[in-house]
Parts: structure tokens; C-alpha cells; sequence
């Protein structure tokens, strides 16, 4: 009887210690996306109210209608993704190796104008920005460029709103990664004779490989929802589907369409998460090295 | 950029959270909560039917209310008199009425206000506020329509009938003021600054002069873009079919396409505008008046020939409000010549009391605001303004977004 209750025991105390993480991941994820799921394929409007007819035409419709948007989204957020690599590996890589006692203080400093609200930082890119402002103004008064020329209202500003924001998200995880790395590997393959840039390329730069993996995830998936940066820095045709989402919900009522479009986006990036992770996850980099 | 530049400070300024707010918030959690269960019925509710019965006796509604001395009033951000802090007006108010006034600015745009009472009014609740503003338009109409307004008691504000002047009373949206007086009103017509542009502007149709291409501003406002596109085609706007709809859309369609304009703006329209970014562009009459006085003496606002579109933004009181005496009381000061100059010498759009006009010029000696024929506009100048085609339902306004929203998200 004893060892029928422990064996029970047994049996039930995983199920039991999973139960909180379940029940959050079942009422904040779960009920939520089969809400939205639901929502989507409803019609009617907001006076008289929607009612599931199970629609599923509406898939694609609003992917027809919007895939300008959707495409351009990407494009966006891969570009400002690939861009705030590009800028903060050399960065991350600096503090890691070269910051000393200083480390703290020089990750604080990228962090520091991030304690600012997000709309407000961007607000003031519009200002230095601006086609008469601090930095075209006076580049057009000493003949550098043309009077007419100008970033805000163009795609280049979307993007450099984007970038800008994402810096401290893709430096933070590859400055853990090249701080992790165990500098006898990199002593030893000096030893073994290998360059400056061979002890880069096969050592230093494989081994920070989960840092840039979640630097990027973390930036694309951000950016390519993100609809703050084209409201305030882009023009007539800078448009992602962020803004689409949020006109369609909050200026229209139309809760099928904003909701349909959110499921259509999350799984594109469901799917470009799951291709780039078998592509260049960091089990199979570390196998190739 | 000035400090005190209120187009600015109207975009950033935020409402704390007040008891009040947190109280609100827990019905709209009880109203989210409730979508869960609507979930279970396969369906979303609509807002029809959720107001006041239809054929409700108001008349003898307003007999047993009584004044509570208190107002909770929801606004837009730098719309009354301020001085050091305090509302000079709401300090009169008090001391002659002896209403307390909780004066909240927290209205930032018409469909997010709208957005956050509608779940709450649908389920039947007060939003805590006893007055609130709202400009004409499909939120409006949708208040209207769904019965979620008190019609005021007229004989409880006298001073609007004796007061009122011609841009005020009767208006398209809510004829013979049933349900709303006047705010402020305002003029949407072209702001441009003639050391760009290089000549004056009278025409609407400059908006499409590919000799500004990429300096012209429009505005991301579905109602207003598809607005001037019909005054470009001399449509009236009011009296316009679906049909005129479509050829508006076609020609802002080429505008945008022929790289005329720079950006479909929000209220930051005056900021590029001021900036230099766009020459000419899409305005409201107060702001260019407010931008001259705080340094941009360049700037001038034109009605075009083909006419400007008359907006008002009106005071109301929602259904189930707790003071709706208090906020007639209000209703009945405000309309007096003298509240109204004190506050419209601050705030500076269309003055809805032509008899403030004299109190500004002498009393509060203020000639360039009393003498602005954007504040007082002349009779035939107001004989020039439009009003807005007036929703005839759901399915007509979603017809309109349609047509015109694919133009400003392209």
C-alpha cells in the first residue's frame, strides 16, 4: 500500500512542480493567441458587433492587400538588424576585451540613453534630423549637400530609428558571449601559431557565435513589428505593418483584420526564427568548428 | 525649438494616473475580461443599443437631477487659460458657483479617447467624467448614434441661446445643439511661408504645384485628406457621394505618386512646417496663429478660394455621468462674453462668442488676438467654410477609410 502511494508520489510530483509554469503559459499565451485566432476569422463590425463565421478568406485578402507592407517590415527590420551587427560586434568586442576595470561603466554609458522613453528618443532624432537642423542644416551651409536634400520622410530614416534603438539589445549579448570566452583558448592557439586574425576568425568569433544568434533574434523580431520609428521618422511610403495593425485596431475597429494580420506576421517570423535556427543555430556552428 | 511651443507640448504631455483613472482601468479589465466570455459565444457585441432607451423622457430626467458642486471634466492638452499652474477661468467657475473642478487634460486624439470609453460605456458604466470634448466626426457620430450622450437641458444655459454666434449654433453634425455645445472651433485651410514658396497661396489646388514637390505637408487624418481632395475638385465635402470619394482618392493617389508630398502628418505638421521641412501644407487656423506668436512671424494661413473645412470641437456630457448639472452650469459661465474672452485669449482658435470679440480688445486689451481674423472671422469669411461629410452609418464610414486610409499607409 506504502509503496503504491510513493510510486503515485512519484509519478505526480513533476506534473504538480510543472503546474504554475502550465497554467501561466495556458492563460497568458494560449488563451490569448486562440482569442486572437478567433477574432480573426469573425465578421461584422463595431455597432453591430462581430460573430465567428469562420472566415478564413480573410488570410488571403489582408496578405494580398498588405504584402507591400509586410515585405517592406522585413526588410527594415533585417536591415537595422544587420546594421547594429555591423556596428556593435566592434564595440562589444572592445569592452570585452580591452574595458579593464572600466567595463561596467562603458556598458552603463550604451545603456544610458535608454532610460529615456522610447518615443521621446526617437522625437529627437526627428529634431537632429531635420532638413534645416543641427546636422543637415550645417552640412547644406558649407555646400556639403544640397539644399534640397533630406533624410527624414525616406526609408534611410525608418531604418536609423530602428538601428538606433536596437544598438544596446544586440551589444549586451554578444559582450556576455566574448566575455565568457576562456582567453587560454585564444593563448593556446597563438601558441600554435596562429594570426591576430586567424585567432579571430577560427577562435574568438565562432565561440561568440550565441552571443550574435540572440543579439539578431532579439533585434529582427523587435524591429520587424516595430511601427513607432516609420509614424514618427518615415514618410508617404514607409509604411510596415506595425502601423497597419495599429490603424486597423485602435482608428478602425476592425478586429478581424489587425488580428490576422498579427498571426500572419508572427508566423513569418515563427518560420524565419525556425529556418535561421536550423541554419545557423549554435549547436550546428559549433559543429562545423 | 521653444519650450512653451504648445503644438509640442500638446503631442508630449501625459495625464498621471489618478484614482479615478485606476478605477476606469479596472472596468476596461472587467470589459476585457468580459471578451473572454463573449469568446465563448463565438462573437464580439456591438455598441448598438447600449446607450439611453429610445424615446427616453429626458425632460423629467432633468428635474430630479441637482447640482453636486463637483465636475469632473476630460479635456485636450493646452485648451483653456493657464496661468502659473492654475486655470484662472475654473478658479472663477468655483468661486462663483461653488463646483469643485477635477480638470483633466488627458484627450490626445479622437479614436484612442473614443477607443478607451466605448468598452466602457457598452457595458453600461459612467467614464467618470461628467463633460468631455470631442470634434465632429465619426466618434461623434457613433456617440450620438449609440445614445451615449445626455441631450442638455437648454433652459439650464441660457447664455448659449443669447450668446452663441453663427459658427456655433446648428451645426451639420447635431442640429439645434441637442446634444453638444461649442468648444472652440477652427479652420483646416493652408499654412505655408511665403520665403519658400515664393508667392502667395490662395488655391487649394497649390497643394498639387509640382513646383513644391516633396515640400508639401497633408494630413494623415483620413477625414481631412479626403476633405481637401474634394475641395480640390470644387465638391462640397458635406453633400459628397462615394462616387466623388473614389476621384478624390485618384488625385491624392497621383499627388503622392508624383513625389509631391513630403509626409501625411499628425499634429507635428507645424513643427516640419516651421522647421522648413515642407513649404506649404494642410493647417489648423489656431496653430499657425500660435506659431507666429512664439517666433515663426513668417508663417501665414490662407483660407484657399475653394473654401476651408470648419471643425468643431464640442463639450458634451456622457450618459450615466454623476454631476450633469455641475457641467450645464459650466456650459451656461463659459458662454458668457466675458469667460469666454479670458479663455480665448489663451487658447486662440474660433471664437464661439462673437461678443468676446469687444472684452478682448478693451478689457483684457489684447488687439492682436481681438482683431485676428483667425479668431474672429468676418461673415463672409465664414460663409466660406464647409463642414464635414456627416457618416451615414458604419458601412459608410468604413467605405471612406477604405478609399482613403491605403493613400496615407501606402
Amino acid at each position: 500500500m506504502t509503496a503504491r502511494v510513493a510510486q503515485l508520489r512519484r509519478t505526480a510530483v513533476p506534473y504538480v512542480l510543472e503546474l504554475p509554469g502550465g497554467l501561466w503559459v495556458v492563460v497568458f499565451f494560449v488563451v490569448p493567441l486562440a482569442a486572437i485566432l478567433s477574432v480573426s476569422l469573425m465578421t461584422g463590425n463595431s455597432i453591430d458587433g462581430y460573430s465567428l463565421t469562420w472566415n478564413f478568406h480573410i488570410y488571403p485578402e489582408v496578405i494580398d492587400q498588405y504584402s507591400t507592407q509586410f515585405l517592406r517590415s522585413f526588410y527594415y527590420g533585417l536591415a537595422s538588424t544587420a546594421i547594429a551587427l555591423v556596428v556593435m560586434y566592434p564595440v562589444a568586442y572592445w569592452i570585452a576585451f580591452h574595458g579593464g576595470r572600466h567595463k561596467s561603466t562603458m556598458l552603463l554609458v550604451i545603456l544610458l540613453p535608454f532610460f529615456v522613453s522610447f518615443v521621446i528618443r526617437i522625437l529627437t532624432w526627428q529634431f537632429i534630423l531635420a532638413d534645416q537642423g543641427i546636422v543637415l542644416g550645417t552640412l547644406k551651409d558649407i555646400g556639403l549637400l544640397p539644399s534640397d536634400f533630406h533624410v527624414l520622410s525616406t526609408p534611410a530614416a525608418v531604418i536609423a530609428g530602428l538601428t538606433y534603438d536596437s544598438l544596446p539589445f544586440m551589444a549586451l549579448p554578444i559582450y556576455v558571449a566574448l566575455d565568457n570566452i576562456d582567453r587560454t583558448h585564444i593563448e593556446a592557439a597563438a601558441d600554435l601559431g596562429a594570426s591576430r586574425l586567424q585567432q579571430f576568425l577560427r577562435v574568438v568569433l565562432p565561440l561568440s557565435a550565441p552571443g550574435v544568434y540572440a543579439g539578431i533574434l532579439l533585434v529582427a523580431i523587435t524591429n520587424i513589428g516595430d511601427y513607432v520609428s516609420a509614424a514618427i521618422l518615415g514618410g508617404p511610403s514607409t509604411t510596415m505593418i506595425g502601423n497597419i495593425i495599429q490603424t486597423q485596431y485602435v482608428e478602425n475597429a476592425n478586429y478581424p483584420t489587425a488580428s490576422a494580420l498579427a498571426l500572419i506576421l508572427m508566423a513569418a517570423l515563427l518560420l524565419g526564427m525556425y529556418v535561421y535556427a536550423r541554419a545557423f543555430g549554435t549547436r550546428t556552428i559549433q559543429e562545423y568548428v | 525649438m521653444e519650450a512653451d511651443d504648445p503644438a509640442f507640448l500638446r503631442g508630449l504631455t501625459q495625464s498621471r494616473l489618478s484614482r479615478r483613472q485606476l478605477v476606469r482601468a479596472g472596468a476596461a479589465v472587467a470589459a476585457a475580461g468580459s471578451v473572454g466570455s463573449i469568446l465563448s459565444a463565438c462573437g464580439i457585441s456591438g455598441t448598438r443599443d447600449t446607450g439611453a432607451p429610445a424615446g427616453f423622457d429626458w425632460a423629467s430626467w432633468w428635474t430630479q437631477q441637482r447640482k453636486h458642486g463637483v465636475l469632473d471634466w476630460a479635456n485636450w492638452p493646452l485648451y483653456i487659460d493657464t496661468s502659473h499652474g492654475s486655470h484662472p477661468s475654473l478658479e472663477l467657475f468655483t468661486k462663483q458657483t461653488g463646483i469643485q473642478v477635477n480638470y483633466k487634460p488627458v484627450i490626445q486624439d479622437n479614436a484612442s479617447f473614443f477607443s478607451q470609453i466605448s468598452p466602457v460605456l457598452q457595458s453600461k458604466q459612467g467614464i467618470g467624467y461628467d463633460l468631455i470634448v470631442i470634434t465632429d466626426g465619426w466618434e461623434l457620430t457613433q456617440m450620438i448614434a449609440n445614445r451615449w450622450l445626455i441631450p442638455l437641458d437648454h433652459s439650464r444655459i441660457p447664455n448659449f441661446a443669447r450668446y452663441a454666434g453663427p459658427i456655433a449654433k446648428h451645426p451639420v453634425f447635431d442640429p439645434k445643439n441637442r446634444y453638444t455645445v461649442t468648444w472652440q472651433a477652427g479652420i483646416t485651410g493652408i499654412g505655408y511661408n511665403p520665403k519658400n514658396t515664393g508667392r502667395e497661396i490662395t488655391s487649394v489646388k497649390d497643394l498639387w504645384d509640382p513646383a513644391f514637390k516633396g515640400k508639401v505637408g497633408m494630413m494623415s487624418d483620413d477625414t481631412e485628406l479626403g476633405s481637401v481632395g474634394m475641395l480640390a475638385l470644387g465638391i462640397d465635402p458635406a453633400k459628397s457621394t462615394p462616387a466623388d470619394w473614389k476621384r478624390a482618392a485618384a488625385l491624392l493617389t497621383k499627388q503622392r505618386d508624383d513625389g509631391i508630398v513630403r509626409q501625411y502628418y499628425d499634429q507635428s505638421y507645424i513643427k516640419a512646417l516651421e522647421d522648413g521641412d515642407t513649404w506649404i501644407t494642410q493647417a489648423w487656423s489656431g496653430d499657425i496663429f500660435q506659431a507666429n506668436y512664439s517666433g515663426f512671424k513668417d508663417l501665414k494661413f490662407v483660407i484657399p478660394k475653394e473654401g476651408g473645412m470648419l471643425w468643431h470641437d464640442n463639450c458634451m456630457i456622457p450618459l450615466h455621468a454623476q454631476n450633469p448639472v455641475d457641467a450645464l452650469e459650466w456650459m451656461d459661465f463659459y458662454y458668457q462674453p466675458k469667460v469666454e474672452a479670458m479663455i480665448e485669449d489663451w487658447v486662440n482658435y474660433l471664437c464661439p462668442v462673437p461678443a468676446a470679440q469687444g472684452k478682448i480688445a478693451n478689457g483684457l486689451d489684447d488687439p492682436a488676438v481681438a482683431n485676428s481674423p483667425l479668431v474672429f472671422p468676418s461673415a463672409a469669411e465664414i460663409k466660406r467654410l464647409r463642414g464635414y461629410y456627416d457618416f451615414r452609418g458604419i458601412d459608410d464610414h468604413n467605405q471612406w477609410t477604405s478609399i482613403f486610409d491605403p493613400i496615407i499607409q501606402s
